[in-house]
């Protein structure tokens, strides 16, 4: 894994981590890297840790033990905003759709300029809510939300785009069409993704390569590359090549 | 019938009821031959509200308890902020002071006010801190209840974007817990008056709408009574309805769900 000739743009090292409540540890020895611009998927079993994990990478959660570098830099003292969307509920209701595309750039100081109300405009658009601007996000579906919290996530041009089960909380049919504007904006940013899921189907899809985490405490057993063609469509889920990477990763999550 | 009545404006059936409340009254004091001195009726009060309002009794009394309740109200709103912060956001300060918290709330705010006045030569400023007493506890607990209400998932959104402590108490906490500061704070308006108003009896100086109901009652000036709840009552309902004004101008994303 140490041998990718790619620079390793995140890399994680001997990553443990307990809560406080609970006597066995959550992670245990997790290791990883991911070169920039890639688009890895981070499944597993409900409840093994994988948001923990998530949250370590992103430096928004100090883990006991080990190392994370970004862009070179341990992560504590990285400055560079990242972006990340969460399964629900993560939207200010107290601000529109606009308004809530543009709190990183005012989180950064870019308030008042016009370049950055046209990004927040832009973001919108991107995601595909231009004429929803000034909707507050009681009055957006769930699916709409989630394109909010996208645009969001990006309009500051994050470096790295953490996903935690985005899409968990949406119908199949939303679900699907959401994955492939991920995609699409995804192949229009640089930027590197590590989505959270457990959709199976979702995370070979999408992804470059699917990690594996597994046991109580949890470390990553497997690291299953998608060397499927790219752009990726729905209609490839219908292949046998498809469907025996799904079988692969299936198995690996059962421990088989 | 019950149809009928929901298709009329909410003014008109509130005009109705309130006339139907008046004529009982009258009703019962004509019926029941009461005295003056011991139940007047809503003519006798009228009256009288007419009299107090001419010689401007009313109106400075009125001024002087407002005046009371008003620094009330916001004295207790500005101890209760950054107090419930603290609580909300350090575990040791909730442990440390807390017990001493709920402890207190077992003596009435009301029973400490007689040692107010022991302790404060102003009259006016231990008339106020009652009403601070009365109110600081239930905005407390809002304020508190608000900050624990933000999302866990808005505070790593703030995290991912590297914002500092000042960014996410202006941009998040704030803005996150002023529902619930409203609430607290729509219980604190009507409390702050009946804070003022015990203050003013037990700090028996002769002026405010306490006062005033004190030495009615002295005087048999039933009437006069009856003419202080309501102002009473109305100062209270006025107090209310301006925070519940504030609310939907500050709350105005609400009304969209």
């Amino acid at each position: 894994m140490m041998m990718q000739s790619t620079p390793h743009f995140l890399q994680a090292e001997g990553i443990c981590h307990s809560f406080a409540d609970e006597r066995l540890p959550v992670l245990e020895n997790v290791a990883l890297s991911l070169p920039a611009g890639a688009f890895v998927a981070l499944v597993g079993q409900s409840g093994v840790g994988k948001s923990t994990l998530l949250r370590i990478l992103g430096g928004l959660t100090v883990p006991t033990g080990g190392q994370v570098w970004l862009d070179g830099m341990p992560i504590a003292a990285q400055q560079a905003p990242i972006g990340i969307v969460f399964q629900r509920d993560s939207l200010m209701p107290w601000r529109t759709a606009y308004e809530n595309v543009r709190l990183p750039l005012e989180i950064l100081g870019e308030k008042n300029s016009s370049f950055s109300q046209q990004k927040a405009l832009d973001m919108l658009a991107l995601v595909g809510l231009a004429g929803y601007e000034n909707s507050y996000p009681a009055q957006l579906s769930g699916g709409m939300a989630q394109r909010v919290a996208i645009a969001r996530a990006l309009v500051h041009e994050p470096a790295l785009l953490l996903l935690d089960e985005p899409f968990g909380a949406l119908d199949a049919l939303t679900r699907e069409r959401m994955g492939q504007e991920l995609l699409r904006i995804w192949q229009a940013m640089p930027v590197t993704v590590l989505l959270v899921t457990h959709s199976i189907s979702e995370a070979v899809l999408l992804a470059d390569e699917v990690l594996v985490l597994n046991g109580r405490p949890a470390t990553l057993t497997d690291r299953i590359p998608i060397d499927l063609p790219r752009p990726r469509r729905l209609e490839q889920t219908e292949t046998a090549v498809f469907q025996e990477k799904i079988t692969a990763v299936r198995q690996a999550i059962r421990g088989d | 019938m019950q149809n009928w009545i929901e298709r009329q404006p909410n003014w008109l059936v509130i005009a109705a009821s309130f006339s139907c409340l008046l004529l009982l009254w009258q009703l019962l004091v004509v019926l029941g031959g009461y005295d003056r001195f011991i139940l007047p009726g809503p003519a006798d009060v009228a009256r009288q509200f007419g009299v107090v309002v001419k010689d401007g009794r009313l109106l400075r009394h009125t001024l002087i308890t407002l005046s009371e309740v008003i620094p009330g109200l916001l004295i207790g709103l500005l101890i209760a902020l950054p107090l419930g912060y603290l609580l909300a956001n350090s575990p040791l300060a909730e442990r440390l002071i807390s017990p001493y918290l709920i402890a207190s709330q077992a003596i009435p705010g009301i029973a400490i006010a007689p040692l107010l006045t022991i302790w404060i030569r102003s009259t006016y400023w231990s008339r106020v801190l009652v009403a601070v007493i009365v109110v600081f506890f239930p905005i407390l607990i809002n304020i508190i209840a608000g900050f624990r209400s933000v999302p866990p998932e808005l505070y790593q959104l703030m995290g991912s974007l590297r914002a500092t402590r000042g960014q996410i108490f202006r941009k998040l906490e704030i803005p996150a817990m002023m529902p619930v500061l409203l609430a607290g704070l729509k219980v604190g308006a009507t409390l702050s008056v009946i804070g003022a108003l015990v203050g003013e009896f037990v700090q028996p100086k002769s002026e405010g709408l306490g006062f005033l109901l004190v030495t009615a009652r002295y005087q048999f000036k039933t009437d006069l009574v009856f003419v202080v709840l309501v102002t009473l009552a109305v100062i209270a309902l006025s107090m209310y309805g301006l925070v519940t004004l504030l609310e939907k101008r500050l709350l105005r994303w609400r009304k969209q769900m």
